[in-house]
């Protein structure tokens, strides 16, 4: 079967299948969801580690660690839609964007709230200037960045293309930023690399992890189809399409 | 294209020189905010010393953003910049002589005065010596990335606030391994050295990668 992919790229075409998306993402999500808080809250261990032991608390990381992978998978993919939009000049690629920064924004702010959460327990202070953290800090300032440049300029057209350019330069500078605070002292770069293996976890907990990283990344589908459905009622609202889909909701 | 380069550098500091004020209200800004520390956090002789180094980066910073506003800011309004958009020469190189222009006037008397400043802070002969190399190195980055952000905010409402938003996330590596720099120094300066190294890896980095960004950012603002 032959799709032609760019009948999509055409936001009437694709408003009707993003309705549909949405649907299927959101009923994937809550189940993933549902099944991993399930199994990381009852079939996981309750006592982690060895002569410091982490109790319950440690539970934070079904939450914390797939939100922190989105925030920065969203982050790629942000920048993914803006390089494309600059690339084939497609309205949509735009749209994509923009349905994606919230979401982006507020994965990264869960993974810095939780891991305060988690923190003062386990280090006895809400915050520290921990590499992971710092970075995280300043991919949530990019983020805000984007929204920022973005509803800041009243030209849809230059709003697109402005905060695309700089989604980009921050793609760009995101590892430059990481290995910097990563490694803020170059001489002793190799001393500082602090690492987590997958393979080294308990296998109940692991699973309902990566569970839980599939329940995020579908809500994330859902979340942005969602905005992008919105974003594209409000930029075509004067175009035909729409006034014909507003008539017959009226009727309904 | 040389020709090119030297005129619209001789140009913008000529203009820069007929309104000596802006110049210098962004260099008595750099030497206040750096002041102020002291009041601020009491004046021992030790904690001064060990914030020496990131507050006059900080301020650093500060200030060089303060300028970026002007950066396009006059050529825009009076209709020049679209000359510049027009003209046969590539774009990047054009914003290049504006980044550098701004840099000699902003960036340079920094790196100038920088010695007085770490003499306020008690630093070490060594450190002072490490601040100017590493402020000399590490603000025509501060230009060079700034101006990225300065074409994308081109007469915008609020354009200085939001360009502080968008920017300085971006100074961060150039903050770190500035003051780092400087800190490493107060030993042996030979310790400071891979510092040096990195500050001009980004300054290459951005001198190659930067002018390109700014020119599609003046672009997508004037279309």
């Amino acid at each position: 079967m032959k799709v032609n992919w760019f009948k999509f790229a055409a936001p009437a075409n694709f408003y009707p299948v993003a309705g549909w998306l949405v649907s299927v993402f959101a009923v994937l999500a809550a189940a993933a969801i549902l099944i991993g808080l399930y199994w990381g809250f009852f079939e996981t261990p309750s006592v982690l580690g060895g002569t410091n032991p982490q109790k319950e608390y440690y539970r934070i990381i079904f939450i914390h660690v797939p939100a922190a992978w989105m925030s920065m998978w969203l982050y790629l993919v942000l920048a993914g839609w803006c390089a494309i939009g600059l690339v084939f000049n497609t309205r949509l690629s735009y749209m994509m964007a923009a349905a994606v920064a919230p979401t982006g924004a507020i994965f990264t702010f869960l993974a810095l709230w939780t891991g305060a959460l988690w923190g003062r327990p386990s280090w006895g202070t809400y915050w520290d200037w921990d590499p992971r953290l710092t970075s995280e800090l300043i991919l949530f300032f990019l983020y805000l960045g984007y929204i920022a440049l973005h509803s800041a300029i009243d030209d849809t057209r230059r709003a697109d293309k402005a905060a695309a350019l700089l989604a980009i330069v921050g793609l760009i500078c995101v590892p430059v930023i990481f290995w910097s605070i990563n490694c803020p002292d170059p001489t002793q770069c190799a001393a500082l690399h602090q690492r987590s293996s997958l393979s080294q976890m308990e296998s109940n907990i692991l699973s309902s992890m990566l569970i839980m990283a599939f329940g995020f990344w579908m809500y994330s589908f859902a979340a942005a189809f969602a905005r992008l459905r919105g974003i594209i009622l409000e930029r075509e609202a004067d175009t035909a399409w729409v006034q014909e889909l507003a008539t017959k909701e009226a009727r309904r | 294209m040389g020709r090119a380069f030297l005129s619209l550098l001789r140009r913008d500091i000529t203009l820069a020189m007929r309104r000596r004020t802006d110049v210098l209200t962004t260099l008595f800004f750099f030497v206040i905010v750096v002041s102020l520390f002291p009041f601020g956090v009491g004046s021992e002789q030790q904690i001064l010393r060990q914030l020496g180094p990131g507050v006059v980066w900080v301020a650093a910073l500060l200030a060089s953003m303060l300028a970026l506003e002007r950066l396009f800011a006059a050529d825009y309004e009076d209709g020049t910049l679209e000359q510049l958009l027009l003209t046969r020469h590539p774009l990047s190189l054009l914003v290049l002589a504006k980044v550098t222009a701004h840099w000699l006037l902003t960036g340079l008397p920094v790196v100038l005065i920088a010695p007085l400043i770490g003499m306020q802070y008690y630093l070490p002969e060594t450190a002072i010596v490490a601040m100017m190399l590493a402020l000399l190195v590490g603000t025509p980055v501060l230009s060079l990335v700034g101006a990225i952000g300065a074409a994308l905010t081109l007469g915008l409402r609020g354009g200085g606030i939001l360009l502080s938003l968008l920017i300085l996330p971006l100074y961060v590596p150039v903050l770190v391994y500035g003051a780092g720099a400087v800190t490493a120094a107060f030993t042996t300066p030979a310790e400071s050295q891979p510092y040096f190294y990195l500050l001009g890896a980004f300054l290459v980095l951005s001198l190659i990668l930067a002018p390109l960004a700014s020119a599609a950012a003046l672009r997508i603002s004037l279309e």
